[in-house]
């Protein structure tokens, strides 16, 4: 893998609140991330996560606070939205795959209407992902055909094949069944190896552990603690992520 | 894969089939009995009221019908060509008018009071007047340049205007049912709106209100006999006319008739994909 330059990071937030009415749910977080790195985001429910991921994603009107991404101010309100999160790929616990559309579909659709390209790169394209999943047989299914794994890695896949300069992935594996969880993990160490940019809020910590390179924990709205994962997990300094490990029995 | 050939049903299980066979067979009795005492009643009922053969001659005369049917059919061709051109402005007018209502950016405030205004007037105003307005207001405007327009232009004008209001709604109906997470993946996958609209929620959206949208098209299909008070010589005006020539009611029944065998096979196919829907979405059918 070629050398991070730590002086460029892929994207860097800065004091980002976020406010539904009163109630502050982003209290001023700082965060970046470095080409080809995995950060994890974890925390209890209600902490931020989710919310500090569709910020970024600007599906939420940020309250306060910048964002860059490769040097670039997205949060000024002049910003084209749309080619944004055209950069910015962001995948649901929920998966949100098109009801309507057959597998393949679901992921030549933004291929072709937003990148331009034809349905026949398109489908080459797609197919080569759902060959490296394993879902190529699947190609001409309806999601709901489909497990709820394999849902999964086809949503993450449609993301992944825009070629995003960072993904976002929103606990990805919390709506699944046990024993799914496990292939879900394996595609995003796979997509560790190729050298894409994602951050990951997730409660699967053993995996954040293994696969992440910074782990941030999130706690009532603000960073109560970050470091490097083997570190982090190691030797916890702030009294909240002790307790917070120790309820997960890590 | 488990196999069900070899499987031989409990004692338990043949009872209940027993039973379930014997309830079946009790209630098909019971309502075939039923709707012929029904039947002989309704009949007797009638023909033995004291003026059912004045009634018979002038509602039920077969060489008045006779002679009436070619030329209500004849009639009838223009409510076809009425129905097709409206059904087409109404899928298309109505579609807009759901769109523009539901349109989130201020900066489209007057389209969406249009559209909601609109909705609100035209599904209030009964059809009769809308055709009265537009069939004699139209053409009192005197617009020279385009001469005289036929009543059957302004028959159609005026189902469109009315039916694309309720239509409107029903297309509303559907694109608010699509879950919010279908569009909010489209977003996040870098379509616009327009794009997230077209692609992901229209397709899924007209998919769900197809039955009620068929159920305004068995709807609209009899309502276009309401063209002929603007003179336009359709079915209904074409049995009228029979009428008065014979002074015989019989060529109404005609007519009539005649609108329900148009009907049927929509009235059909509509139950036919509501029902096809209903499988798709419920599992359990006992209830």
């Amino acid at each position: 893998m070629t050398e991070i330059d730590w002086n460029n990071p892929r994207l860097k937030v800065r004091g980002l609140r976020k406010n539904f009415d009163q109630r502050v749910v982003l209290g001023g977080v700082d965060l970046e991330i470095y080409p080809g790195q995995i950060v994890a985001l974890i925390g209890s429910s209600g902490s931020g996560k989710s919310t500090l991921l569709r910020c970024i994603n600007l599906i939420e009107t940020i309250s306060d606070g910048q964002i860059w991404l490769e040097g670039e101010d997205i949060s000024v309100a002049s910003i084209n939205q749309d080619s944004v999160r055209r950069e910015i790929g962001l995948v649901f616990q929920s998966f949100n795959l098109f009801a309507h559309l057959s597998i393949l579909d679901n992921i030549t659709l933004a291929l072709r209407k937003v990148q331009g390209k034809t349905k026949a790169e398109a489908e080459e394209i797609a197919m080569n992902w759902l060959d490296r999943i394993g879902l190529a047989d699947k190609a001409n299914d309806y999601p709901d055909k489909l497990s709820g794994g394999q849902q999964q890695r086809t949503a993450i896949v449609r993301a992944v094949a825009l070629n995003p300069k960072v993904l976002l992935l929103d606990e990805v594996t919390s709506a699944l069944d046990p024993e799914l969880v496990g292939e879900v993990l394996e595609l995003i160490r796979d997509l560790k190896k190729t050298g894409t940019t994602i951050i990951m809020a997730t409660h699967e910590l053993s995996f954040a552990r293994d696969v992440a390179d910074w782990v941030v924990f999130l706690d009532q709205g603000v960073v109560a603690e970050e470091g490097e994962a083997a570190e982090f997990f190691a030797h916890p300094k702030n009294l909240r992520t002790h307790e917070f490990l120790s309820r997960l029995n890590i | 894969m488990l196999d069900n050939s070899q499987f031989e049903p409990s004692p338990a299980e043949q009872e209940r089939r027993r039973i379930r066979v014997r309830a079946h067979r009790r209630s098909l009795l019971v309502s075939l009995t039923s709707t012929v005492v029904f039947a002989v009643v309704v009949w007797f009922g009638l023909t033995s009221t004291p003026g059912w053969s004045r009634v018979q001659a002038s509602f039920f005369d077969w060489p008045t019908a006779e002679k009436a049917l070619p030329l209500v059919l004849n009639g009838l061709l223009l409510n076809l060509r009425v129905l097709f051109f409206a059904a087409i402005g109404v899928l298309i007018f109505g579609l807009l008018l759901a769109l523009m209502r539901t349109l989130r950016n201020p900066v489209f405030f007057p389209l969406r009071l249009f559209a909601r205004v609109y909705v609100d007037f035209f599904r209030g105003l009964p059809l009769l007047i809308v055709l009265y307005l537009v069939g004699f207001g139209v053409p009192g405007l005197r617009l020279d340049g385009v001469g005289r327009i036929s009543p059957e232009l302004l028959g159609i004008a005026a189902l469109v205007l009315t039916y694309s209001a309720y239509v409107a709604e029903v297309f509303r109906a559907g694109i608010e049912a699509i879950h919010p997470s279908q569009r909010l993946a489209a977003r996040s996958l870098g379509l616009s709106y327009a794009q997230s609209m077209r692609y992901v929620v229209l397709p899924q959206a007209v998919r769900r209100v197809a039955p009620p949208l068929m159920n305004d098209f068995v709807s609209l299909q009899k309502d276009v006999g309401l063209i002929s008070i603007l003179g336009a010589v359709d079915a209904v005006r074409a049995a009228q006319i029979q009428v008065a020539m014979s002074a015989n009611f019989t060529p109404y029944l005609v007519a009539g008739l005649l609108f329900v065998l148009l009907a049927i096979p929509s009235i059909r196919f509509a139950d036919h994909i509501t029902e096809k829907f209903a499988k798709r979405e419920q599992v359990g059918n006992l209830l």
